[in-house]
């Protein structure tokens, strides 16, 4: 503190020309590629006229499925940030031996491997997650929107929000060096001075409102609105699954928003929750971050069981095998999930009896997740299977995620954890399950419903050289860190002395390059299969002969969903219908109530967006006006009564015999 | 390059690391017993059910069967249980807190055989060794004779860092103002890698030491060097290696300051501050924090 | 409601696959409210786990039993419960669709809840002045971080009941604001029942040891 009031320090904080990492040629170079591709963008949009169309049709949408496809590429556009950072990493391990440093000075390369794991976590698998939960849940359930249409569109900008200041801190500043969960006493004020770990904890926490309103959305949204008949038992299975991820970021996610103030207010205001001196404990820390981080890895995978269940059965011509078994093993799964936090440090020194019960615990899991396993086996037993992109990728997905799950059941006894804990074999298990399960379910599923959103499939030939490339690569890429775990590696270096353990990193790389190859055709799939949009076309609205409701209706949906709402007699409801020979009404419609867009979700997650900067750099005047603002704009949302109007009859008409006539 | 002895993991030198090792074979053995046959029949299914295969029988309607249900639940309820079990007598038995009763595979620990102390400090970022039994100490190298166990007394300056050999035992944490325990033995003459197994700041990729196991001879011969080559490791001394530094080259120390260890594990090394331990006492009647703390999350 | 082309050709008789009729889920803002306020239990929860923990790290400063001064709590804790039963009495008169004393009773439960705050910042303004900020001990840092929480919480919960008083004088008792008013009735009964442990677990017990 200063005797006098300095007005610079309270307008600018730490922040000064000298924050610009202008003097490392990867972030200029990264800098000026991001600069002229982000300029020619926006010069592209202008040019089309297009700002209006974005602003009125998109950012202010308060429509589950425009919410759903921004989530989707807020989350594509990540993962290539995310993968950047991961060959990298992967690059610098190749050729570091010896005398050779590699690249990267170990100041930069711990950053990419925070940011790394945080943008693959929190800005990639969670708004795929989020966003295929937000397009298909109201279809499948024959609902119009979501419970809360407004709160849906304000988190995705709190998710976006926490995204610009993760790749803000790229550019402005430094990101945390510390590890994608930020374990004290390395991230206190004392050790870890700088703003990386500010950005750390104000990207989360934005993001975390966000997510935190998506769960009670959804939860709310799946209780309430379900069309009549559908009981819980008649749910389709991905409902049960994300029902279950959203009442786990109801009961995780607070916890992390918990611990993370913790350690903001340790690192503000000098208090000493995790400090090592007066009494702190970081082990506390420890204990609650996990408390949200092991729910979190469920909350990722569940909704992807969803997923290749209904895959599964679609392309095998078959029910799904086991319905009542599978809703049973998702509960018992969320609720183990809170079992097990432990295991993911055995050695800090628990005691056997600690330890034996949670590693219990753990492999407990093993069972309702073995019985999923075989239910997907079962379901194709005596099908007719169609090899469709999306049936690939959850063929890969069965044999990978078991022996990811073989290697994480090792991982939970104790005594085997204490010499393969944070060794790089401990890094291939979680990339095993969360490559093998979440990244092939998300794109299982964008493959899948990709008709759905667009009215057209995607060009097969471009699905399955994404799927070979990403499978052959995975492999390469991971199965050489089983063996480096072996050999005693721990993960998070970026230097090694044994020249014996390159060629393993050298196949790793390998394995990326392919794994980078295959997300390059993923892209180019959008490319080639828009323009071979004509031949792709599917005007029934029911591509793959699907089972469930989100088919019954046309593709693109229109903005209403169903123009009569469904009424479910069976799991399989359209599966149902069609063997009734049920034909939509063309007749007696009614207008439909609708809620209105709005701005308020970009205003004031941009607000939030600015408080977390200025809290960044202490700018601590203009952090105080962006608070104000922020609840000042809350305020007035409150006082706009005008939310919803109505979709007058002779519109639905006209748009269903529209739908009808493209049909016939 | 394949070779078995790169593993390390899996052909340590230690018993404790080679009971670790054998219980990753079993518990993989007893999981594959049914990854395997998962795996098998995944393929199989997708082949034989191809769409294109109109020989295959076609069930459509077919989606329960009880029997099926309970081989489905009670095939992996059995391997978990017997893996349960595994891991219970297990992680009791390995447990790092747990005074050895053997040195070897059929070889128990010979009576009057008192355990070798070491007390370890993880500090940014080197690896400070005490051998309070005789009165040395090192930095960034360890030594032990074969086949005595070792006991291990583990704490740290201010990073959490995790003390790792593989190839004597497995790892435990070092924590600032906290002690953590490992018990271990080595029973074959080498030189071991040794290093920080948990991520701890700008130095972390320095944080390595080696691990000599010798024969009696060869430890005595150590301790001379020690004693021979080392200074003192005053307060002064300590306060001067205490500054962070990277790569450190190994010390030796001959004589050490009489309950050093002790004041680093109770954040009172300046003379003046109130240690851990003492800072309950005074004023609440409550107990000895550091005890406190060992008792919570140790046993 | 039976519809030619809803039932048509179906085989099971006379089963309807539409809702041929204004179709309306049930609103769901109390039970979404109900699932925030469970979640915000949850971050009450790992503050006091927190506590819990640390409840006994003083590192050689002031105790409970050294600073809490019991008789002011529980003044304070008389008016927070206080202000739950005149929010009782507001729900009343709501529910006698009585605007002018809705406003009145929920006036009162805001006085209260300034009163509460009030004495708060007081009682904080005095450890702070004694040398016992949340920056001297890990016990304190965990006492100040869950009773400011706590106190966050009412402010928030103030500035709410505010903003819905001018609410309900200009639209009145509509349907909207009836849910909102049910809503602030709900957080502000939640934050009592906090209260009543923080209470309970900081004041009393740490006064006992």
């Amino acid at each position: 503190m200063s005797d006098t009031f300095d007005l610079g320090k309270m307008i600018f904080g730490r922040l000064s020309l000298e924050a610009i990492p202008y003097h490392d040629p990867i972030i200029v170079a990264t800098f000026a590629m991001v600069a002229i591709g982000g300029v020619a963008l926006l010069v592209a949009i202008t040019r089309a006229k297009l700002w209006g169309y974005l602003w009125t049709e998109w950012f202010t949408s308060i429509d589950h499925k425009r919410i759903g496809v921004m989530y989707m590429i807020l989350g594509i556009v990540m993962m290539l940030r995310g993968f950047a950072d991961a060959i990298m990493m992967r690059i610098q391990q190749a050729i570091a031996f010896g005398d050779s440093m590699g690249y990267l000075p170990p100041d930069h390369y711990d950053q990419i491997f925070t940011a790394h794991g945080v943008i693959m976590i929190f800005f990639v698998a969670m708004p795929f997650v989020v966003g295929i939960m937000n397009y298909i849940v109201p279809l499948q359930i024959g609902a119009r929107d979501v419970a809360f249409p407004f709160l849906n569109n304000f988190s995705f900008w709190m998710t976006a929000s926490g995204a610009i200041l993760v790749m803000m801190s790229l550019f402005v500043g430094e990101f945390a060096k510390s590890g994608w969960l930020a374990y004290p006493p390395l991230t206190g004020i004392l050790q870890s001075p700088g703003v990386g770990v500010d950005y750390y904890i104000w990207a989360l926490q934005i993001a975390g409102v966000g997510t935190l309103l998506s769960g009670v959305n959804f939860v709310v949204t799946i209780v309430k609105m379900r069309a009549p008949g559908m009981s819980m038992m008649k749910m389709p299975v991905f409902t049960w699954t994300a029902l279950c991820t959203n009442v786990l970021i109801v009961a995780a996610f607070p916890v992390l928003t918990a611990v993370l103030a913790m350690l903001s207010m340790d690192r503000y205001l000098d208090t000493n929750f995790f400090t090592n001196d007066l009494g702190g404990n970081a082990m506390m820390y420890v204990n609650l971050i996990w408390i949200w981080g092991h729910p979190e890895v469920y909350i990722l995978i569940l909704p992807l069981f969803g997923v290749f269940s209904e895959i599964v059965a679609t392309y095998s011509g078959k029910r799904l095998f086991g319905y009542s078994s599978m809703v049973y093993a998702t509960v018992v799964i969320t609720i183990l999930s809170y079992l097990v936090w432990l295991h993911h440090f055995f050695t800090m020194g628990s005691g056997a009896t600690v330890n034996s019960f949670f590693g219990i615990t753990t492999m407990i899991i093993s069972i309702p997740t073995g019985a999923k396993v075989f239910n997907w086996l079962f379901t194709m037993y005596r099908g007719r299977i169609k090899f469709d992109v999306p049936m690939l990728w959850t063929v890969g997905f069965m044999v990978t995620f078991v022996i990811g799950g073989m290697t994480g059941v090792l991982l939970a006894v104790p005594s085997a954890d204490f010499v393969l804990h944070n060794s790089l074999f401990l890094i291939a298990h979680f990339h095993n399950v969360i490559i093998g399960g979440v990244v092939f379910g998300v794109f299982a599923a964008i493959a899948y419903w990709y008709p759905k959103v667009t009215g057209y499939k995607l060009d097969p030939f471009w699905g399955k050289m994404t799927f070979w490339f990403w499978i052959i690569g995975f492999y390469l890429a991971f199965m050489p860190l089983y063996v480096l775990g072996l050999m005693g590696v721990t993960r998070r270096m970026s230097h090694f002395d044994d020249p014996s353990l390159q060629i393993w990193f050298q196949i790793a790389l390998v394995g990326a390059v392919l794994i980078g190859i295959g997300i390059i055709c993923f892209l180019l799939q959008f490319y080639f299969s828009y323009r071979k949009r004509d031949q792709l076309r599917d005007e029934t609205g029911d591509p793959w002969d699907g089972r469930t409701l989100e088919w019954s209706t046309t593709s693109p949906p229109p903005q209403y969903n169903f123009a009569f709402t469904p009424r479910v007699h069976d799991n399989d409801a359209w599966w149902q219908m069609k063997a009734n020979g049920v034909k939509r009404p063309q007749d007696g419609f009614l207008p439909i109530h609708m809620p209105k867009n709005t701005a308020a979700g970009v205003v004031i997650a941009g607000i939030s967006t600015v408080l977390g900067f200025t809290l960044i750099w202490h700018m601590w005047l203009p952090a105080a006006l962006s608070l104000v603002a922020l609840i000042l704009a809350t305020i007035v949302h409150t006082f706009n009564y005008d939310r919803d109007y109505h979709i007058p009859a002779d519109e639905v008409a006209r748009i269903e015999t529209q739908a009808s006539e493209v049909k016939a | 390059m394949i070779s078995g002895c790169d593993w390390v993991v899996m052909s340590p030198s230690g018993d404790i690391a080679a009971q670790q090792a054998d219980l990753i074979i079993w518990a993989t053995v007893l999981m594959l017993i049914i990854v395997v046959p998962v795996i098998a029949l995944t393929l199989l299914f997708a082949w034989r059910y191809r769409a294109s295969n109109k020989k295959a029988t076609y069930q459509p309607d077919w989606d329960h069967s009880t029997h099926l249900e309970l081989v489905i639940w009670a095939a992996p309820l059995a391997i978990i249980i017997a893996l349960g079990a595994m891991t219970w007598v297990s992680t009791h038995q390995l447990d790092p807190y747990r005074p050895l009763d053997r040195v070897d595979e059929g070889k128990p620990v010979p009576a009057g055989v008192e355990p070798l102390v070491v007390e370890v400090v993880a500090m940014d970022w080197k690896w400070l060794f005490f051998y309070p039994e005789y009165d040395v100490a090192a930095v960034n190298e360890l030594a032990a004779p074969l086949d005595r166990p070792i006991k291990f007394k583990i704490t740290a300056t201010t990073m959490m860092n995790s003390f790792f050999i593989p190839a004597l035992a497995g790892q435990i944490y070092a924590m600032g103002g906290m002690e953590t325990q490992l018990h271990a033995v080595i029973n074959e003459e080498g030189v071991y890698d040794g290093f920080s197994a948990n991520y701890s700041g700008a130095g972390f990729n320095g944080m390595r030491f080696k691990f000599h196991g010798k024969t009696d001879e060869g430890f005595a011969q150590w301790l001379d060097t020690v004693k021979s080559q080392g200074t003192e490791l005053s307060r002064t001394a300590y306060k001067e290696l205490e500054k962070p530094s990277q790569y450190d080259p190994v010390r030796y120390f001959n004589t050490v300051m009489p309950g050093l260890y002790d004041a680093i594990l109770n954040r009172c090394v300046d003379p003046g501050t109130l240690c851990m331990k003492d800072m309950m006492g005074g004023h609440s009647g409550h107990q000895d924090h550091s005890q406190h703390e060992a008792d919570h999350y140790a046993h | 409601m039976s519809h030619p082309t809803a039932t048509a050709a179906t085989k099971n008789g006379d089963l309807e696959f539409f809702v041929r009729g204004d179709h309306h889920a049930p609103n769901g803002t109390l039970l979404g409210f109900w699932l925030y306020l469970m979640s915000d239990c949850l971050i009450f929860a790992a503050l006091f786990a927190t506590y819990g923990v640390l409840s006994q790290s003083f590192a050689g400063g002031p105790t409970g039993a050294d600073l809490f001064d019991l008789p002011l709590v529980a003044i304070n804790t008389a008016f927070l419960l206080l202000s739950s039963i005149t929010y009782g009495f507001a729900l009343l008169q709501m529910q006698q669709n009585k605007l002018q004393g809705t406003l009145l009773w929920l006036a009162l439960t805001g006085l209260l809840g300034t009163a509460f705050l009030s004495v708060e910042l007081y009682e904080f303004y005095h450890l702070i002045h004694q040398g016992a900020g949340p920056q001297r001990s890990a016990f304190l840092t965990a006492f100040f971080a869950l009773v400011g929480t706590h106190g966050l919480h009412v402010t928030i919960g103030v500035i709410w009941l505010v903003t819905l008083l001018l609410q309900l004088s200009k639209h009145g008792l509509t349907l909207t604001n009836r849910r909102r008013v049910f809503c602030l009735s709900m957080f502000w009964h939640f934050l009592d029942v906090i209260w009543i442990g923080v209470f309970t677990f900081v004041y009393l017990m740490g006064s006992m040891s």
